[in-house]
């Protein structure tokens, strides 16, 4: 059992490299198939404002992936470096959806983005096309490695404990890249990324139409946006939901704490709009909800019933031994409301814009542009949140059921650990900020001239002739 | 041949490519900042690795999930006991990334030189750690009889052997990369990149010489281990001799046979170990002990298999799409 510090340290720099790499992939995610269509859109009809957007959102993105792709680096070797006893124990396991992440998913993404970058005029315009579309799968398939390593230590399946090693052997290659949590939550990753991407794009859109400039292409942009968010926002709601029912069956303990429930409900459950748990009491201090709405949400019927942490505690005692079980409650409470009420904030925003922008309408309230332009940062703040949720939830352990997280870090030195979370939230906020400041330039410049080259384009003056 | 000792050497293979792939790409973040007399020059260097930069480092990735998957023991006991080597490694290549991506941006000259400088610095720092892991790693570390590491992860790596293997990487690359820019740039700057790749390439050779006999007697003194070292010497001495007779791509290949050397030579010495434990001989890691369960071997090897060919081959591909040499015309066109 190590050290509490040591292991404290050691979770605040995953999770701080984690989340601040997650500040870029939604956007990856989503922005790439954006870029695709536009570029596919321009490649069908030749019409000149798709290659504007192109020209526009693809810089964005371009920015945006250089440092998703940096700050992801630090995964590959934090696992070892700072959860080595975890690495043993999950490596047989972990290795074969990592090594297709590796041999599968980033070297498709980053060949195929470099051909898109630099091969436009010297590959046949279908092929280049095709590059675009490669650069997309590899995005999304690389998600869906990740995503399955994760599962497994959400619900591991396919395993056995090897008698001698007492470590997880895989067993079942089909169970760990195909069982149900892995597609559900690649399938909520993914939806998250688009609806960020196309608040993002409505967002920057909306900056621009409030100054009436690039009016024409802009306009445009804003309306694909708009009707691909509202699309992404309910299916959300859905896809949420049924992972929230798989999480109940799985992870009971991580749903009730979500609700804050301690005792077993009744019939006509309340849900909790404000509690106030007291951790150490193992009861809310204070909790306000509306009457049977839980009952509804969890179990689809006015008297369906809610098992509470308390009883989920005696269980596992009875399961793993002596130890607490809950995770913290005040956390898991509130950044599963901040999950899902940011997260389909913008998406209401957007339904509330369709009907103030309907039949080619501009509003003049400035308010209405202001706010849609803020509304950006909502996806974000709801992605950040359902992994903050979803990890937190899954404590006291790593691995659920198996591997407790005060047992797998690495025994290194506490200073060591301080050290290298030092660096890495001064490197990241330097990075960070440059980013930031990138993206707004290039974002509030707009799209370039329509006379300038794409990028990897030779000059128009000169290609005018052999021009596709 | 068992499946773990296989793997064993398809990581070695793995690393070998990433040196050769890499290589190139460090040397370029150098040269441009030392060769690089304008923005266009600067431009150009970066153009040339601008298309392939980003898949070439997924076959460090590759080469560190590889250790991971088929030698989870392995990987848990050296990647904490090079605690600061890999840190560092992950800032100077998230630094590098930001330095290609971001630098032509603005058009500001204080921008430019900044991400320039940051090139430079992580240029070097990158190969250097590289070869000082790897180095650290035939020198052995302290494990204990359960395959643990136990020591201090601030010096565990570090030895005059290793910063040898460090330096030696990082001549390499400056060499390599003038070498792939005498390949790839035209203009005035040409003459400066095959002069460098000149002095470079003797410095190498002779740096590269030392960490191979240095290998062979101290840690494969067999005939494997002598094999290698010749072998090392002798690539390295075929791109001094083409370096000078202006065959470039003689060179080029000449120091992909030398980085598939360097790396398997250190694979040899530790060959039949993953990691000799400095406390005591009985505690080395063998590759059986550290291996993953022959089920999952089977399934890497499945991946490896589709996977690895596919990947050169697409790659292969993509460095024949952008063969030619640049002009100044290109590069002011171009994404940078």
């Amino acid at each position: 059992m190590g050290d509490s510090l040591l292991v404290d340290l050691s979770r605040l720099q995953f999770a701080f490299t984690t989340l601040f790499h997650f500040l870029f992939v939604p956007l990856t995610l989503g922005l790439a198939p954006w870029v695709a269509i536009l570029d596919t859109m321009h490649y069908r009809t030749g019409d000149e404002r798709y290659a504007r957007l192109v020209r526009f959102f693809g810089s964005l993105l371009l920015i945006n992936f250089a440092i998703g792709v940096a700050s992801g680096i630090i995964q590959e070797f934090q696992f070892g470096m700072n959860w080595s006893v975890f690495s043993r124990f999950v490596g047989d396991i972990f290795g074969a959806p990592l090594a297709m992440e590796g041999l599968f998913a980033f070297f498709i993404e980053s060949t195929f983005l470099g051909l898109w970058l630099f091969g436009r005029g010297r590959l046949p315009r279908r092929l280049h096309l095709a590059t675009i579309w490669l650069f997309v799968l590899g995005t999304w398939l690389s998600a869906y490695f990740i995503l399955s390593a994760n599962s497994f230590m959400q619900n591991p399946v396919g395993f056995a404990i090897d008698p001698v090693t007492g470590d997880a052997n895989l067993t079942d290659l089909g169970a760990v890249l195909f069982q149900p949590l892995t597609i559900v939550a690649w399938l909520h990753t993914i939806v998250g990324g688009v609806l960020a991407a196309t608040v993002f794009v409505f967002g920057v859109a909306a900056y621009h139409l409030k100054r009436r400039q690039h009016v024409e292409v802009m306009r445009k942009a804003f309306r694909m946006a708009m009707i691909t968010g509202i699309a992404a926002g309910a299916l959300q709601f859905v896809v949420g939901d049924v992972l929230g029912v798989i999480m109940v069956d799985k992870q009971p303990m991580k749903m009730a704490a979500a609700e804050a429930v301690w005792e077993t409900t009744g019939p006509c459950a309340p849900l909790g709009l404000v509690a106030v748990p007291d951790q150490e009491a193992r009861d809310n201090s204070l909790f306000i909800g509306v009457p049977c709405m839980l009952s509804i949400v969890a179990t689809n019927s006015l008297d369906g019933e809610v098992t509470g942490m308390n009883e989920l505690q005696e269980q596992y005692e009875e399961q793993f031994g002596p130890g607490d079980y809950t995770p913290n409650v005040w956390i898991a409470f509130y950044s599963f409301r901040a999950m899902m009420g940011f997260g389909l904030l913008g998406a209401i925003w957007m339904v509330f814009a369709w009907w103030k922008t309907r039949r080619g309408r501009l509003p003049t309230s400035k308010l209405f542009w202001s706010i849609s332009i803020w509304i950006i940062a909502a996806p974000w703040l709801g992605n950040l949140f359902g992994w903050i949720f979803t990890e937190n939830g899954r404590q006291p352990w790593v691995v659920y059921g198996l591997l407790k997280t005060e047992d797998a870090v690495s025994d290194l030195s506490v200073g060591l650990v301080a050290v290298s979370l030092a660096g890495f939230v001064i490197l990241y906020a330097i990075i960070g900020v440059i980013e930031f400041v990138l993206m707004r330039r290039y974002a509030i410049r707009g799209p370039m001239d329509p006379d300038e080259p794409m990028p990897g384009e030779p000059p128009r003056v000169e290609s005018s002739a052999g021009a596709p | 041949m068992n499946l773990p000792v296989i793997f064993f050497f398809v990581i070695a293979f793995v690393w070998s490519v990433f040196v050769f792939l890499e290589g190139f790409d460090f040397g370029v973040g150098m040269l441009t900042r030392i060769l690089g007399r304008s923005d266009g020059e600067r431009r150009m260097m970066l153009r040339a690795i601008g298309p392939n930069w980003d898949a070439n480092e997924v076959w460090l990735l590759t080469g560190g999930i590889l250790i991971f998957s088929a030698f989870p023991t392995w990987y848990a006991a050296a990647f904490p006991s090079a605690y600061i080597p890999l840190l560092l490694l992950v800032f100077a290549l998230i630094i590098r990334a930001l330095a290609i991506e971001y630098r032509s941006k603005r058009p500001d000259h204080r921008w430019t030189q900044a991400w320039d400088n940051a090139n430079l610095v992580a240029g070097f720092t990158l190969p250097f750690l590289v070869g000082v892991f790897w180095a650290g790693m035939v020198h052995g570390i302290p494990i204990d009889a359960d395959g643990r590491f136990v020591g201090d992860s601030l010096w565990s790596h570090i030895s005059v052997y290793s910063v040898l293997g460090g330096l030696a990487l990082v001549a390499y690359s400056l060499a390599h990369g003038a070498v792939f820019l005498s390949l790839k740039v035209s203009g005035p700057l040409l003459e400066r990149v095959t002069m460098t790749a000149r002095g470079m390439s003797l410095i190498t050779l002779a740096l590269m010489s030392v960490f191979a006999v240095w290998t062979w007697l101290a840690y494969a003194d067999d005939a494997i281990g002598a094999t290698m070292a010749v072998l090392t010497v002798l690539a390295f001495a075929i791109v001094v001799m083409a370096v000078y007779a202006r065959r470039w791509l003689l060179a080029f290949w000449g120091n992909a046979l030398g980085a598939l050397s360097f790396m398997v030579s250190i694979f040899a010495a530790l060959y039949p170990n993953v990691l000799p434990s400095t406390i005591d001989d009985g505690f080395t890691l063998t590759i059986a002990e550290a291996a993953a369960s022959s089920y999952a071997l089977t399934v890497l090897t499945i991946v490896a298999v589709i996977g690895i060919p596919g990947v050169i081959a697409y790659q292969s591909w993509s460095f024949w799409v952008f063969r030619k040499r640049l002009t100044k015309d290109t590069v002011d066109a171009g994404h940078y």
